[in-house]
Formats: structure tokens, sequence, C-alpha cells
């Protein structure tokens, strides 16, 4: 089966994130001093074979161990959905 | 006496290799050799350099990518063979990021990619790396780079200090926002040192600054005797 997974990796909150403290900064300056705990991640899609969501999980989740996220400074959430036709 | 025997790692995006060559082979007379990335061969040498600039165009993260390099397979085994390694600048980065030393290297607090002579104190003077330098020093390296902000966590930073694995730090202050003011480590042998300031190009005696010398005098020297 065919999955598509969507990976969302963030820095960890005891690391800052000046880009975001910057972008939060600009939207104050906007006048929506309503926000905050702005924070800048990436985004990864990718499509994979795997007979199950559960294996395709597990996967993916040793994608992001290796190489996708560095656990010493990232956290990472990961989606995954079957690939419809 | 013999020479010790340097390889310089190029990575498709490294600019900083043919800097170092010129000291280790230029300035010093050493054999030196530089290794494509795809290349496994690392026998005869005594150090290997993974030098500054923008590995793989530095994508996803800085030394990520470089990190899985053929050659980094060869870079494990000639540590394990008790082969001295130097990152610098991306070197440091692609050290961190193949776990060969601790914590990681992240976007400068200012968000600014930093060119400038910044003050660098020598916090170890027994390594093989820093034995030239008088007791205390304090030097002037050039720095460059977007990311070099260390981070790791509390625990790491705590070995780091009981172990004595801080080898430079920034003084008076890391302009980038590096924890402790950590300029430079190396892993518990010594063998292993990154760090972001580049002596390379403060080594040249035509060049503005020669902080550098002692540091490559340094390994040179401990190395062949």
């Amino acid at each position: 089966m065919q999955f598509q997974a969507q990976i969302q990796i963030h820095l960890r909150p005891s690391v800052l994130d000046p880009a975001g403290a910057a972008l939060q900064a600009s939207l104050h300056q906007l006048g929506h001093t309503q926000v905050q705990g702005v924070r800048i991640g990436k985004h990864i899609q990718l499509r994979l074979e795997a007979p199950d969501a559960e294996t395709a999980r597990e996967q993916v989740s040793e994608l992001c161990e290796q190489l996708l996220a560095n656990p010493v400074i990232e956290t990472y959430q990961i989606q995954v959905d079957p690939v419809e036709g | 006496m013999a020479k010790v025997r340097f390889g310089i790692v190029v990575f498709p995006g490294s600019n900083c290799d043919r800097d170092v060559a010129w000291v280790t082979r230029g300035l010093l007379g050493c054999p030196t050799r530089l290794i494509w990335h795809r290349e496994a061969d690392l026998s005869g040498l005594d150090v290997v350099v993974l030098p500054g600039g923008f590995s793989y165009g530095d994508y996803l993260r800085a030394g990520a990518l470089a990190r899985f390099a053929p050659v980094m397979g060869s870079l494990a085994e000639h540590v394990a063979r008790g082969g001295y390694v130097l990152g610098i600048c991306n070197g440091f980065q692609i050290l961190t990021e193949a776990r060969l030393l601790p914590g990681a290297l992240v976007r400068n607090v200012n968000l600014h990619f930093i060119c400038d002579r910044v003050g660098i104190r020598v916090e170890r003077q027994d390594l093989a790396w820093t034995r030239a330098y008088p007791c205390g020093a304090t030097l002037t390296l050039p720095i460059a780079h977007g990311e070099g902000r260390y981070v790791c966590d509390g625990d790491t930073l705590k070995q780091l200090q009981d172990r004595g694995q801080i080898v430079f730090r920034y003084d008076p202050i890391a302009p980038n926002g590096s924890v402790d003011n950590i300029a430079g480590i190396c892993d518990p042998s010594g063998r292993i040192l990154g760090l972001m300031p580049h002596p390379e190009r403060a080594a040249d005696p035509d060049l503005p600054g020669q902080d550098g010398i002692p540091f490559w005098q340094s390994i040179v020297t401990s190395l062949a005797s």
C-alpha cells in the first residue's frame, strides 16, 4: 500500500527560536499584540510503500531519528494517510 | 622528524578546504591530501580535517547530509585507529550531526551571519591542538557563520565542564549566543576537536592576524614527537 506522510519538525521548547521571536515581534508591530509563542518549524512530506499504516508510521519515525530531525535539538510529529487509488 | 600527514575532506559546498591546505602544505610543509567526499581511503593519515563551507548547501540542517557521505564511514575507522580529527566551522557542525561530538549548532541568536574577528580564550593547554599557546592566552580569530550557536542539554554541559572538554570560549562574550560562551569542544580523548573560529585564516604571515599559527604548530609538533 502507498502512504502519504506529513512530518512536522520543531526546535525543542528548551531551544531558543530567534526566527520565531523575530516573527512575533513583527506581528506585534503590525498591531497583532494578542499573538504569543511563535515558533517556526519545517514540514516534510513524502510517499512510501508499506504493508499497513502502523508499519509506515514506524518507518517514517526511523527516518526522523536517523536524518530528518536532530533529536538533540528537535521534536517531530508524524501523520500517515493511505494514498487513494 | 617524520612529517604529520593531513587529509582534508572536500564536500560539495566546502570552501575552506584549500585555505587549510595552504597552511598545512604551503606554510608547514606537511604532506596534505584533498579527499573527495565519495572516497573512502583515509589510510596513512594522522589528521583528518573537515573544513568550513556549506556542505550539501546546508540543506535540511548544517552538516546533516554530509554526515552520511561515504567518507564518514572511514572517518569512524580513522577515529577507532587513534587518528586525530579537526572540524572547523561547517566541519564542527558535521561532527555534532555525526554524534562524534555532543550537542548541536543552531541559528545565531541575533539571526545575523557574523563575519568578524573575535576574542577566543584557550581553556586547555595540554592538548595536542593547543600546546604551543601560552598559558591563559586570549586570541583574535576570524569567525564567519550563521549557525554557530552551540546548544546542549544541562547534563551534557555539566559533563563538558567536568571533563574539561571545553577547549575554546568566546571572550568576553559569544556573539552568536552559544551556551557558556563555547567556541570549541573536544571528545573525552581530546583527539576529536570541533571549533567555529577559523585558525587557518589567521596563519599566513602576509595576512593581518597570526594567532592561528600556534594552533597548527601545536598539532604538528605534538604528533611528530
